[in-house]
């Protein structure tokens, strides 16, 4: 386990279908847990980019228990979801869950079901938690992360640093 | 080529540690083939099949330069895979700053619970 703290999200794509996403908080591995497992928790900050609220999120934190997350946009009262089921559940050390999307009234296609892991770690009472995500193919992972995102951003060529870990 | 083909192309061009250490060095200026294969050592043929992965995905271009045929970086694709894995972070990391203040917020309520009792020194 690495022992890096990484003060923002580092996503790595870690081969044509799957993706990782590493984040370290001053907290204990407990709390992090804590705040990914429980739902009036959960709602508070899993809400992504602004505009969005989360009406739905009931979890039945046991393998083969069911959860459901939807969300709603405020503006347009657009929603959509996710669903799936847990496949291991060990307190603040690993959770590996189904996910598929429910499009709602949002619309879009993000795929198949994937499979995601979230890693629980803890050094010097600094959290990290790591969240892999398996799709089924190389499209399904194209067209979730699309999903959202296809407005283009301006890059410096700086950028390149990051990319080449010049 | 379709733009998800071409990212495919680019990711797995950079999937290969030599080869992102051949980008560094082209970011720094162009290249022989030779050039580019003396600090790796690798061979000639070993250094040529990956360059032809990096041409496939558009990463690098060849230059004619009389005798020479130097080897160019070509930054725009690796600036679109940048925007492509940014954009997606972004997503992320605004559930996580979300989750930095939530976390600060349980700890001072934890605290809270305590007061009252002395607070003694955990050693880890």
């Amino acid at each position: 386990m690495s022992n890096h703290f990484y003060k923002t999200a580092e996503v790595q794509r870690l081969s044509d279908k799957s993706i990782e996403v590493r984040r370290s908080f001053n907290a204990s591995k407990d709390l992090v847990y804590k705040a990914q497992t429980t739902p009036a928790l959960l709602k508070r900050w899993m809400l992504g980019p602004p505009g969005w609220q989360m009406p739905v999120c009931e979890m039945d934190l046991k393998a083969g228990g069911k959860y459901r997350w939807r969300w709603k946009n405020i503006e347009d009262q657009s929603e959509f979801g996710f669903f799936g089921v847990f496949r291991e559940v060990h307190a603040a050390e690993k959770l590996v869950y189904s996910q598929k999307f429910d499009p709602g009234t949002l619309g879009g296609d993000m795929g198949g079901e994937c499979v995601i892991t979230v890693t629980f770690s803890e050094m010097a009472g600094k959290a990290t938690m790591n969240t892999r995500i398996d799709y089924k193919s190389k499209e399904d992972l194209e067209k979730a992360v699309a999903t959202g995102m296809t407005d283009g951003m301006e890059m410096s060529y700086a950028a390149l640093d990051n990319i080449l870990g010049t | 080529m379709s733009t998800e083909q071409q990212l495919d192309k680019i990711f797995a061009a950079l999937a290969d540690s030599t080869r992102r250490g051949i980008l560094a060095r082209l970011a720094k200026g162009e290249a022989s083939v030779s050039e580019l294969a003396e600090p790796f050592n690798l061979t000639q043929p070993a250094i040529s099949k990956h360059l032809k992965i990096l041409q496939d995905a558009n990463l690098v271009s060849t230059q004619i330069d009389g005798q020479r045929r130097p080897r160019e970086l070509k930054p725009e694709p690796l600036i679109q895979a940048q925007t492509w894995i940014e954009k997606y972070r972004e997503i992320w990391e605004q559930n996580y700053q979300r989750l930095d203040a939530l976390l600060e917020e349980l700890k001072s309520a934890r605290l809270r619970k305590k007061s009252g009792r002395k607070r003694r020194t955990k050693k880890a």
